[in-house]
């Protein structure tokens, strides 16, 4: 008998049989999380599905938190807060509210991931959290209506692709370059139903923000998971945040079924996506001296402290350049305080930018900083179709903090290369 | 049997398109359907009739988890989604809000009438039939309950239904 895969052996754990790849389980959901925008349907299912007085399966494994129209932006928004708020108090739910900033940075901080879970989430960048080890990923409101009534859910064990990266990452060529070039290479849906497995000596040098956001753009080659397996950089940012619970760190056998495909990332440069997809990647280079209307630093792809602090190490102190918006969020609240004791928020205002309080942004394409008709806005955020910041007239190109950060004082697409030693 | 006439579609047609952020505040299905598809097509909404289906390309529904996407299609009067193929998500999310969906590689022009067999992963446009990917049976079941709370209420009021609510293993 072959080997299994990290997944295979996550799903045999919590479906409680032996899985294999192409096999449909009924699993056992260690973790759940919902939103502002797809929760409001969820609890609508929930109540058909379970009746006025059904109880969630277990609130102890629930989270709730607002991001995507925070603070609450129209009237609408506030009731379906205000809804959300009623759920979780009356199933005694842990609800983080419009405090503590993006789901796919606050689920790992706050330590409700471990290596080795089942987590789901009613949002598609829900594989974010695979950065640790858990098998994560995106379900739309009905399935986690059902979730929330069972605990249960079922799944096709999905193939494994394997993403190897080997050698070293030059100077301000970050996880962002390498995981769009990856796209770029595997195509938009060259991973549909896959489990994205990010390996190799590059991945295992890289701390948890660069493995974040690898994982966090597995879904924009099709990915139903993206995973980094356990190593100590896991356990320590674990043992930091999840204290006194029980760690089970599962690893694939080397003998596992699966495909296979090699990065050598020396000679990287950094990357840009194109608008309207995200795998129309080219390095920087092509697109240098595209003249951009506003800049977004930040969403669960790339606005933690480490990618905050190297965009704002290509800006120096030089001010945003004249015509160009630059919108800086960091993800979460606890990002938001590294920021800003850090001075970086001094920093960033000084030079003209906007920093807003932890959420979605632009990024949710209906809240707020969005573009308007013939507008370019370059974004270090995960999607860049039609539509998503604003017009659907405007365009998005999609790369990493240091690329974002050389752009905004320069006004134009710029190699945070050609920034360097200014 | 699901047959109606064919609007066409390229690959990638992703949930932004389908339905912008913007208009997922409300919980308003008419809205939703007002709008669908409106960054392909800004007249697609006022076109579409009930019972057309949607022939696409490669990876249709990628991107967000949103079902109002599904929702949005479903309430604008299509009947059904043939593509080549569909991202993850939102093939789930058809399913579980009663939206049918088949993958099948099908060549038709736009206004064909096309039938669709789903127990059979049949699509038939003319005297041309396309053999594509037949859905395991417990989503069959679903999709004939009308999407997944019909289902689940369905299974809750069987008193000896089969215990993983998936049917016999496909």
């Amino acid at each position: 008998m072959t080997g299994q895969t990290l997944s295979e052996k996550i799903f045999s754990r919590a479906a409680k049989v032996e899985a294999r790849a192409g096999q449909f389980v009924m699993a056992d959901i260690d973790c759940a999380m919902i939103h502002d925008i797809t929760g409001p349907l969820a609890v609508k299912g929930f109540y058909e599905i379970s009746g006025d007085d059904g109880r969630v399966w277990d609130a102890s494994k629930i989270v709730m938190l607002f991001d995507h129209q925070v603070p609450a932006d129209s009237i609408k928004a506030a009731e379906n807060h205000q809804m959300l708020r009623r759920f979780a108090g009356e199933q005694g739910l842990l609800n983080y509210d419009v405090s503590e900033g993006v789901c796919h940075q606050v689920m790992p901080e706050k330590g409700h991931v471990l290596p080795g879970q089942l987590v789901v989430g009613s949002d598609s960048h829900t594989c974010t959290y695979g950065a640790l080890g858990a098998f994560s990923t995106g379900i739309g409101s009905t399935d986690m209506a059902s979730v929330l009534a069972t605990g249960r859910l079922w799944f096709m064990v999905p193939r494994t692709l394997r993403l190897i990266a080997e050698g070293k990452l030059p100077s301000l060529v970050t996880s962002k370059d390498l995981v769009l070039r990856m796209i770029g290479d595997v195509g938009a849906d060259g991973a549909t139903y896959m489990a994205c497995e990010f390996a190799g000596p590059t991945v295992s040098a890289m701390n948890m923000a660069e493995r974040m956001t690898m994982a966090n753009m597995a879904i924009e080659m099709g990915g139903k998971a993206g995973l980094v397996e356990p190593d100590d950089v896991t356990l320590r940012y674990i043992e930091e945040r999840a204290a006194g619970q029980e760690i089970n760190p599962i690893k694939g056998d080397d003998d596992a079924p699966c495909t296979v495909r090699t990065w050598e990332v020396d000679d990287l440069e950094p990357q840009v996506a194109l608008p309207h997809n995200v795998d129309r990647v080219e390095p920087v280079g092509r697109v240098a001296g595209t003249k951009i209307d506003q800049v977004f630093l930040g969403s669960c792809t790339n606005g933690r402290f480490e990618d905050i602090e190297l965009a704002c190490r290509l800006m120096g102190n030089e001010p945003v350049a004249r015509g160009v918006r630059m919108i800086v969020i960091p993800a979460s609240r606890t990002e938001y305080l590294k920021v800003l004791r850090a001075g970086l928020v001094e920093r960033l205002m000084e030079a003209g930018a906007l920093v807003e309080s932890p959420c979605c942004g632009p990024c949710m394409g209906g809240s707020f900083g969005l573009l308007g008709p013939g507008e370019a806005c370059l974004s270090t955020s995960n999607r860049n179709f039609v539509g998503r910041q604003g017009s659907s007239e405007a365009s998005v190109y999609l790369c990493s903090p240091a690329t974002a950060g050389a752009s905004a004082i320069s006004g134009v697409i710029t190699d945070p290369r050609d920034i360097q030693g200014r | 049997m699901i047959r109606g006439r064919a609007w066409l579609f390229g690959d990638d047609v992703d949930t932004d398109v389908i339905i912008p952020g913007k208009y997922l505040r409300t919980k308003d299905l008419r809205l939703l359907a007002d709008h669908v598809m409106e960054g392909l097509d800004s007249e697609f909404a006022s076109k579409v009739g009930r019972g057309d289906l949607i022939v696409a390309g490669r990876n249709f529904g990628c991107g967000s988890s949103r079902e109002q996407a599904p929702l949005a299609l479903r309430e604008a009067g299509i009947s059904c989604i043939v593509a080549r193929s569909f991202a993850r998500i939102f093939f789930r999310n058809a399913i579980n809000v009663g939206l049918a969906v088949v993958e099948a590689d099908v060549d038709c022009k736009e206004g064909d009438i096309v039938e669709v067999d789903l127990s059979r992963g049949l699509v038939n446009v003319g005297e041309r039939s396309f053999q594509g990917t037949k859905i395991p049976a417990f989503l069959l079941d679903i999709l004939q309950h009308g999407g997944l709370v019909a289902h689940r209420r369905l299974e809750a009021a069987a008193s000896h239904g089969d215990e993983d609510g998936m049917g016999r293993s496909p």
